[in-house]
């Protein structure tokens, strides 16, 4: 019994609980007694408490008997030894598996007659189209077919007991249904616990995340000190072959956070005074039709995907300014097509519209009264703007600059392609730097294994990121917070 | 100066003065508004007699505010808004497209119904528009001005050891005040004050209208109001309004004694509004 029929076949009968329900409900009207809740709402409850139960029993009795088998599997493997050839058990576990998902595509009469060794065996699951490590092993073969039959055990029993609870909700929401019965409230209630469930996978995922990356950045500094990576200088993660050991590499962090930092700071340098600028023109100066188009013209520019930003930068801006700069110095070009410069400058042209969305609604939030009090002692528009209501929208624009400012930090796919993959550390902009997440990217693509320090350093990478940009982001909230605070 | 009172003789003669005989500062000669295609005033004509106080009364939307709005140009600042008619300053025409608005506003100031301090030190507030307006030439001077303004205000003996502070932090009626301060600061002829006591509570309503009624010596004022009684205190004449017109207009005291217009009556005993 597969699980999508018992999914089936519970929600026939949760639908069949609904209609019948609401025929109940329909029915038990009439008397002098007002009933409580409308028939559908009857109808609903019959439905969610026949098929909540089962389909919530269906999920948890798919995990647990996973875990089930396969630690009942891993008990029956021979214990490891110094000469055992699998290098860890759980490429062992994953080969019993494959073997007994194979076992699952032979026929009956096949399976009846066996082979009992791997050797036999590997040829008979090619022909189905099952390929198998060439290290497998005979004793693998009682395993997997005990575990398929297992399976096929657990499988029917979880069915069963789903369409029985299913049945159970239908008849215990049925036997409940009468004139003054709460079915709307029991309903609201139900909708009120998805909506909860909802938020929670949110905040669940993101502890999640971090765990991950966080036991992966443990096991990256059992090898590599934290203050090496935190204070070294240099970055050459060596690429060695895989299991020579010997050559370790060094993992300073510094190069790639002053690049991250200094992008950042041009790209800041050229979308602060453009956003705002443009913001302040939204806000203040354009009538409400010049507004209506500029804006969402304005916000088109955040809908373009950073890697299109990328090829911009790649194939227009970077090598228009090394030209530019080959011109103006007669021959040598003293801008580099991949440099921070271009970089920067891409990605500020990504970050205005950041900057001019969120400031414009800061600067429209400023009360109209203290314009209205700085005009109406004779100052002008751009004297009202900058001396009254630029000082009250401050905090917010700050708050909004930070904002924006950790996104610059966490952009990926314009650097990768227009700052170059150089850990250099040095102040001249027209060079090639590199960034924290172009390294993330260099060390995840390689074909390197994976428990290598030079992969683990990606983990440990991206989780200084993740709390560089969380900082940024709790710093920027506080402050736009407390500014709110100001005028209510 | 002599042109002045050349002038002030010749409106005399016009017999354009006032009961108490004061020149005419202001003049509204069928002033029309029109919010969109909605139509506010209706022809308003209005004289505002010089270091007097007038008062507009009138219910609700009556346009009272809208009149006031139109004296130093402030309905420029809604979008769709058009003034008709004429609006003369000492017989100049305000909306004459060579005048200078920022100037005009700097001659005729305004406080608004709901205090709104700047969110800037007292001392910041008051200093404000004398800086945009380079009426100080050095600190000492600006300092003279920020202590005099607030004087004036009579504000002074209350902050004047917390002048660095904010002004936000002031109470409802020490912020109004503060804001008469500022208005003061740039040495305006006019000052307009719409419902500027409609947030305050009684005692901080009675000091501000004792410095409506001082500053009545320097100043000429023009007060939107709701409260009859206030109307009846600070002002000389009173102008009603009514659906977008002037009703009538008259010294305060006959206008609350023997109103010659039975709506005026109606608002005034309370009838409607």
């Amino acid at each position: 019994m597969s699980t999508l029929m018992v999914l089936v076949i519970v929600i026939a009968i949760a639908a069949a609980g609904y209609f019948i329900g609401r025929q109940r409900a329909v029915s038990k009207e009439g008397g002098n007694v007002k009933p409580h809740s409308l028939p559908h709402y009857h109808g609903w409850w019959v439905f969610l408490a026949s098929a909540l139960p089962a389909i919530l029993f269906i999920a948890v009795w798919a995990a647990g008997t996973g875990v089930y088998l396969e630690r009942s599997a891993i008990a029956e493997l021979p214990p490891r030894t110094a000469d055992t050839v699998i290098a860890s058990q759980s490429l062992e576990l994953g080969m019993v598996s494959g073997i007994a998902r194979g076992l699952d595509r032979l026929s009956d009469a096949e399976r009846a007659n066996l082979p009992q060794t791997f050797a036999e065996l590997q040829p008979l699951l090619a022909n189905k189209g099952v390929a198998l490590a060439t290290e497998g092993q005979d004793y693998m073969i009682p395993i997997a077919t005990e575990w398929n039959r297992n399976t096929a055990w657990a499988s029917r029993i979880g069915g069963i007991v789903a369409i029985v609870l299913a049945l159970a909700g239908a008849v215990f929401g049925l036997s409940g249904v009468h004139v003054r019965a709460r079915a709307r409230n029991n309903v609201e209630r139900v909708i009120l616990g998805a909506l909860i469930a909802a938020s929670a996978i949110a905040i669940l995922t993101t502890i999640g995340i971090i765990l991950s990356m966080l036991f992966q950045t443990i096991t990256f500094f059992q090898s590599v000190s934290p203050s090496t990576f935190f204070f070294g200088t240099v970055w050459d993660p060596r690429f060695a072959a895989a299991g020579s050991g010997g050559s370790q590499g060094q993992f300073g962090l510094i190069p790639l956070l002053a690049g991250t930092l200094y992008i950042a700071f041009v790209a800041m340098l050229f979308a602060v005074p453009v956003g705002l600028f443009a913001a302040i023109y939204m806000a203040e100066y354009a009538s409400r039709s010049v507004r209506s188009v500029v804006k969402p013209l304005l916000e088109v520019l955040a809908g373009i995907p950073t890697i299109v930003y990328g090829f911009f930068a790649l194939v227009t801006v970077g090598p228009f300014l090394r030209d530019l700069s080959a011109a103006l110095s007669g021959g040598y070009a003293f801008i580099q097509a991949q440099s921070v410069l271009t970089a920067g400058i891409v990605m500020g042209v990504m970050l205005i519209p950041f900057v001019s969305s969120l400031s414009d609604d800061i600067i429209t939030a400023v009360p109209g009264s203290l314009r209205d009090g700085s005009l109406g002692l004779g100052s002008t528009k751009s004297e009202t703007i900058r001396r009254v209501v630029l000082p009250a929208a401050l905090p917010g624009i700050v708050g909004a600059l930070l904002l924006t400012a950790s996104r610059a930090i966490g952009e990926t796919m314009i650097v990768v392609l227009a700052a170059g993959v150089a850990a250099n550390l040095n102040i001249n902009p027209f060079e090639a730097m590199t960034t924290i997440t172009v390294k993330i990217v260099n060390q995840l693509t390689g074909d390197l294994e994976f428990n290598s320090p030079q992969t683990l350093v990606a983990f440990a990478l991206g989780l200084t990121l993740f709390f560089i940009t969380l900082a940024m982001n709790i710093f920027a909230l506080y402050i736009v917070r407390k500014y709110r605070e100001q005028y209510e | 100066m002599n042109l002045m009172t050349e002038r002030n003789l010749e409106k005399a003669v016009n017999d354009k003065m006032s009961a108490q005989g004061n020149a005419i500062k202001m003049q509204g000669k069928d002033v029309t508004v029109h919010y969109g295609d909605k139509q506010a005033l209706f022809g308003v004509s209005l004289d505002v007699p010089e270091k007097m106080v007038t008062a507009l009364i009138g219910p609700s939307g009556c346009g009272k505010s809208t009149f006031l709005r139109s004296l130093n140009r402030m309905n420029d600042t809604i979008e769709g808004c058009k003034v008709g008619g004429l609006l003369t300053l000492d017989d100049e025409d305000i909306y004459n497209p060579k005048i200078d608005v920022v100037e005009l506003r700097a001659r005729v100031g305004m406080v608004f119904q709901k205090p709104n301090p700047f969110p800037k030190s007292i001392f910041e507030n008051v200093a404000y528009g004398p800086r945009i307006h380079g009426l100080a030439k050095n600190r000492q001077q600006l300092d003279e001005i920020v202590e005099k303004s607030l004087r004036r205000a009579s504000l002074f003996e209350e902050v004047k050891d917390r002048l660095h502070e904010a002004g936000t932090g002031l109470s409802g009626g020490q912020q109004q005040r503060l804001c008469i301060a500022r208005a003061i600061a740039v040495s305006p002829e006019v000052i307009l004050m719409d419902e500027p006591c409609s947030a305050l509570d009684p005692i901080a309503t009675a000091k501000v209208e004792e410095l409506i009624d001082e500053l009545r010596e320097n100043y000429t004022i023009v007060i939107v109001t709701h409260s009859m009684q206030q109307a009846a205190r600070v002002s000389q004449r009173t102008a009603m309004f009514h659906l977008g017109n002037l009703v009538e207009v008259g010294d305060t005291e006959m206008m609350f004694t023997s109103p010659t217009e039975k709506r005026t009556q109606d608002y005034i005993t309370g009838r409607f509004g």
